[in-house]
This record gives C-alpha cells, structure tokens and sequence, in this order.
C-alpha cells in the first residue's frame, strides 16, 4: 500500500467502497484497518531503530568489549573483555570524583529547583498585573542558550567580577569559579537560574487543574495561607513534584556544557568534572569509548535508581 | 487571591517577591549587553549602570575571529533541518499513532514511551563512533541534524493534538471519499495550527542552543554553530585577546538574540499551557 493510492482514493473511493467489503475485510486483518498508518509511520519506526535502539544495544556491547578507535575498514579484534571497563572505571579516581560532584550537584540543584519552581508558580498563579512580564523575566534563562549566558556568568563570578566587588572583603579566596569546595555549588545554582522557568511553567499546567473548592473549604475552615499550601497545594500538585524531580536529576546528569565552560574542563583539579564531561574525556580525548560507555551504563543505571526512590517516596501516601 | 485573604498586605508583599526575583533573573541579561558595549571591562558597582562611552568594538572584536555570519548560517542549516524533520515526520506519525488503526501501532506507540526514558549520556559515545567514524558523517549538515532529526516529543504532543480533535469530522471527510494525506493536509492541520506554531518554537529552541552534540562532530571551524564557535572561543583564545570579556558578551547576544526575540515576540504561545500537558507524557 503506498500513499500514492490513498490521494487518488477521493476520485472512486466512495463509489467503490460498496462492492470491495470482502477485499478490505482480508487486508484489514492483516494490516489493520488503515494500512498507509505504517507508511506514515515508517520514518519514526526507523528513526527509532537507527538513532535509538541500535545505539543503545551498541552502548552495552561496547561497555563488555575492548573497543578502540581503528581505521575504518581495518579488521580488528574486538575480544569480550566482561566486566573489565567497569572494574577500570570504578577504580578511577577520576571517575569516582565525578560521581561524587554529580552527588553534590544534585543534592543541591534538585531540592532548590523544586521548591523555587513551586513557590513562585504559586506566587505567578494568582498574580493580576504585570503577568507577562513577570512569566517572561523568569521563563528567558531557560530559552537561552548555555554557551551565552556561561560568558555572562563567567563575566559576574570572575575573581575581579562583579560578584566580588559587591562582596568586597566578603568575596571568597579563592574565587568562585577557582574554589575546589564552591565550583560545583556555583554551577549547581547557575542551573537552578538556567531551567528554573520550565519548571514553573509545569507547576503553572499542574495548578490548573487544582479544584477551586478544595482552597474555598480549607479557608471557611480557618486555614491560613501556609496552612492551605501545606494540605491543599502540596498535595494536589504532587504527581508535578514527581515529574520536576526527575526531569532536574535527568537535567542533573546530562551535565557538560557549564563545567566544560565556567570552569575550564572541570576544574580545580576536577572538583567540578561532571560523569558526561569525563565521558567525553576518556571515550573521545583518550580513545577510549569501551571506558566510555561503561560511564554512561552506570549513569544511567544511577538516574533510574534515583527515580525509582523518588516515585516509591512520593507516591507512598 | 481568595476571597478570604481580604489584607492587602500578602499581595503587596507578593509583588514585591515576584518583581525582586525577575530583576535578579534578568540582570545577567541586561549586564551581558551592557558588558558587550563596553570598550574596557568595569566590573565595579557604577560600571554595571554606565552614563557612555559605550561603544560597537566588541561585535567587530568577535567579528574577526570568529566568522559571525558563517556561524549563524550553520546555526540556521542546523536549526532548519532538526525543525523541518521534527515537523513533517512528528506529524506524520503522530496522527498515524492517534487517527489510524494499522498493525503494528501498539508496539510503536510502546516505543515511543520507552523512548522517551532513554538518556542522551548513554547514546553519546556510540551515536559519536556510529556517526563519525561508522557513516563519515563528521562536519556534515546531516551527521549534526540526524540525532535531533526526529523528536519523541514532538511526536507524542502532535499526537496529543489529533486525539483531541472530534471523530465526526474524520468520519464525514473519510465518507466524502478524501485520502488519508488528504484528510491529515485539509482537515486536521489547520484545527492544531495554533499547536503547531508552538510545537516550532519549541523546536527553534533545541538546536539553536544545542552545543555537546555539533561540539563532538564538527572539528572544521566553518561547519560550526554559533553555540560551538562562540564555546572555542570561550575556551581557547579568550585570554589573548584584549577585551575578552567584550568579545565573549557581544558573541553571547548574537547567539542570545533570535531566540530571546522569537520567545518575547511569541510568549503566549510558549507560556500556553499545551506545553505542560504535553511534556507530561
């Protein structure tokens, strides 16, 4: 069935569709009632296939294999090596570290993210005046590019930036962005400024659909306004906190643009290398992609073990 | 505000909440211009709120070492091509996945929520080997587009938009003898335009920031974005030049603006809330 025969359908299709019931009816049991549906589909089908499911069974084959970069063409033996690139990357103090900053990173972004996002979608909610100015001021990070708005940051927590001369004797020694205990906290605030409006804009969807009564009972009941948050907001937005926790730990581990940049590769002394960038290390700058990928499987692993715990605890009550 | 919060007081003081946070969001935004006009960088307190000497150097600075237009247009290339694939295949198979009953379709839509959880991390590496080293496709229009070609995304919120749309109307179309591309082209696209205008702004967004992915494949200068062009120079001949800061914040509004502008010019549509029912899936 091609679409070819579906656009020239309009000139006989109603005419013939009396006297072909029983050819339809065999094709249909095949194919499905509307066979040009898996033409349509096909691209995606495929697209799925070549840039998804190939990929990730390649990635997990890669990380039992001694995989190295080769000329292309030249036979090459490839031996499975079982758990040998996890052994060398668990043993990594490199690698180690970079898990431990994505710890501290998240532990900072992902609890700041969700309570900012909820306060001020609360907040957005029921303001009257200025409502496209203030969606706009806090929604802008998030469509702006990284690379632009790391030069800004760059430019403000430089150690004669701006930041510093408003601190003056208070600045930190050494500064920010060179400071082994605030480099990662700095970038882990920065993503906060960076993605916070895509949250609010899902807490914002999640408050629509909050019922009026429950607030109008809680009031008659004497609830006061942080009473009201507590037992009527929280609760009827918490399917939102679900997704915003796990699209920020998603966020979280894709983590490569700010320390490649604010930082100079991670910088000091890898105290702000994230899992992606040192992937990107080992597996392109060292030629090692069997390494590589074995950092990637485990990040994984880690992220859904991370929304796993967070979907038992929220959905718990 | 509830009808029972009659003081004044928590709205004034929510105002005030809401402006402070906005100015403290937009600042870096405004100093990323104020900065790019500087011809010296003045980091002090009085520097962020000058009264002249501002000047246009900067975009020549970053001009000549970084070729801008050639940047942009690759931005362009790149940008195009994801929206284009993201729009015309998206379509196809979301309206297939909610408006046709074929074989097969139960397990596509299964994928396309599986997809959906699969990280980027863990196809980076081998996308890179399959892609660079497997189909030669480094510093190509189309190794840069491919990864980005089709949106999962995309493909479930145009399926969320078909769904919505009565049966009647396909009934009557289909019973006046159209085509099934016929009745997606003449029926179904112009009742979901207005959907389909965000679901482009949303996908403007996407490649033009992109930076990890064209970073890894394009080593030749003038195959690269904006985003990647602009990173290089971040990182590697900032500290030589004379201004780097000026240089770095002029970049920094060139690559910033059109997808500022195209956000401020059509923030209903983003700040509408189809978005968040459709990242929800």
């Amino acid at each position: 069935m091609s679409t070819a025969d579906t656009v020239a359908a309009p000139t006989t299709g109603a005419a013939t569709r009396g006297p072909r019931p029983a050819g339809r009816g065999r094709v249909a049991a095949v194919l499905g009632r509307h066979p040009v549906g898996m033409v349509l589909a096909a691209p995606y089908a495929v697209f799925i296939a070549v840039v998804f499911a190939y990929p990730l069974g390649f990635a997990v084959w890669m990380s039992f294999h001694d995989y190295f970069f080769a000329a292309p063409g030249a036979a090459v033996d490839r031996p499975f090596v079982g758990l040998d690139n996890y052994r060398a990357v668990l043993a990594d103090p490199g690698v180690r570290q970079s898990f431990r900053n994505i710890g501290v990173f998240l532990v900072i972004n992902v609890p700041l993210t969700t309570v900012l996002a909820l306060l001020l979608a609360v907040a957005l909610n029921r303001v009257v005046h200025a409502r496209t100015f203030l969606r706009v001021a806090f929604y802008v990070p998030y469509v702006t590019a990284s690379v632009a708005v790391v030069g800004v940051w760059l430019f403000l927590f430089n150690a004669d930036g701006l930041v510093n001369s408003v601190l003056g004797p208070l600045a930190p020694d050494p500064s920010w962005l060179v400071n082994a205990g605030l480099a990662m906290p700095v970038i882990a605030v920065f993503v906060v400024w960076k993605q916070l409006g895509f949250f609010i804009l899902l807490y914002l969807a999640a408050l629509q659909n909050v019922p009026k009564e429950l607030y109008e009972s809680a009031s008659v009941d004497g609830a006061g306004w942080w009473r009201r948050f507590r037992s009527v907001t929280v609760p009827a937005v918490r399917p939102a906190t679900a997704l915003v926790v796990i699209l920020a730990t998603i966020t979280g581990a894709n983590l490569f643009t700010e320390p490649y940049l604010l930082t100079g590769g991670g910088g000091p002394n890898g105290a702000s290398a994230s899992p992606v960038l040192v992937m990107y290390q080992r597996g392109i700058q060292q030629g090692q992609p069997d390494v590589a990928a074995a950092i990637g499987v485990l990040l994984v692993l880690g992220v859904l073990l991370i929304s796993l715990v967070n979907r038992r605890l929220i959905e718990r009550d | 505000m509830t009808p029972t919060s009659t003081s004044r007081w928590p709205g004034l003081l929510r105002y005030a909440v809401l402006f402070a946070g906005a100015l403290l969001f937009l600042f870096p935004f405004y100093y990323m211009l104020i900065g790019s006009l500087q011809s010296e960088p003045d980091t002090s307190v009085a520097g962020a709120f000058p009264t002249g000497g501002l000047t246009l150097d900067n975009y020549r600075d970053i001009n000549s070492r970084v070729d801008l237009l050639g940047s942009l247009v690759n931005s362009g290339i790149f940008t195009g091509g994801v929206i284009l694939g993201t729009v015309v295949f998206g379509v196809l198979a979301g309206y297939a996945l909610a408006r046709l009953r074929f074989r097969g379709r139960g397990t596509l839509f299964a994928l396309v929520l599986l997809v959906q959880v699969i990280p980027f991390q863990l196809l980076l590496i081998p996308l890179y080997v399959l892609i660079v080293r497997g189909y030669g496709l480094a510093d190509s229009y189309l190794g840069m587009i491919l990864p980005f070609a089709i949106n999962t995304t995309a493909v479930f919120v145009f399926r969320q938009f078909f769904l919505q749309l009565p049966d009647d109307l396909f009934a009557a179309a289909r019973i006046d003898g159209a085509g099934e591309l016929r009745v997606l082209w003449s029926v179904a696209l112009p009742l979901v335009r207005p959907a389909l205008l965000t679901a482009v702004l949303l996908t403007f967004i996407g490649p033009w920031n992109e930076f990890l992915w064209p970073f890894l494949i394009t080593k030749q200068a003038d195959m690269q974005p904006l985003a990647v062009s602009l990173a290089n120079y971040i990182s590697n001949v900032a500290a030589r030049a004379a201004n780097p800061y000026g240089a770095v914040l002029a970049g920094a509004c060139v690559l910033a603006a059109p997808a500022v502008g195209l956000f401020v010019a059509f923030q209903r549509h983003f700040i509408s809330t189809d978005i968040g029912s459709g990242v929800k899936g």
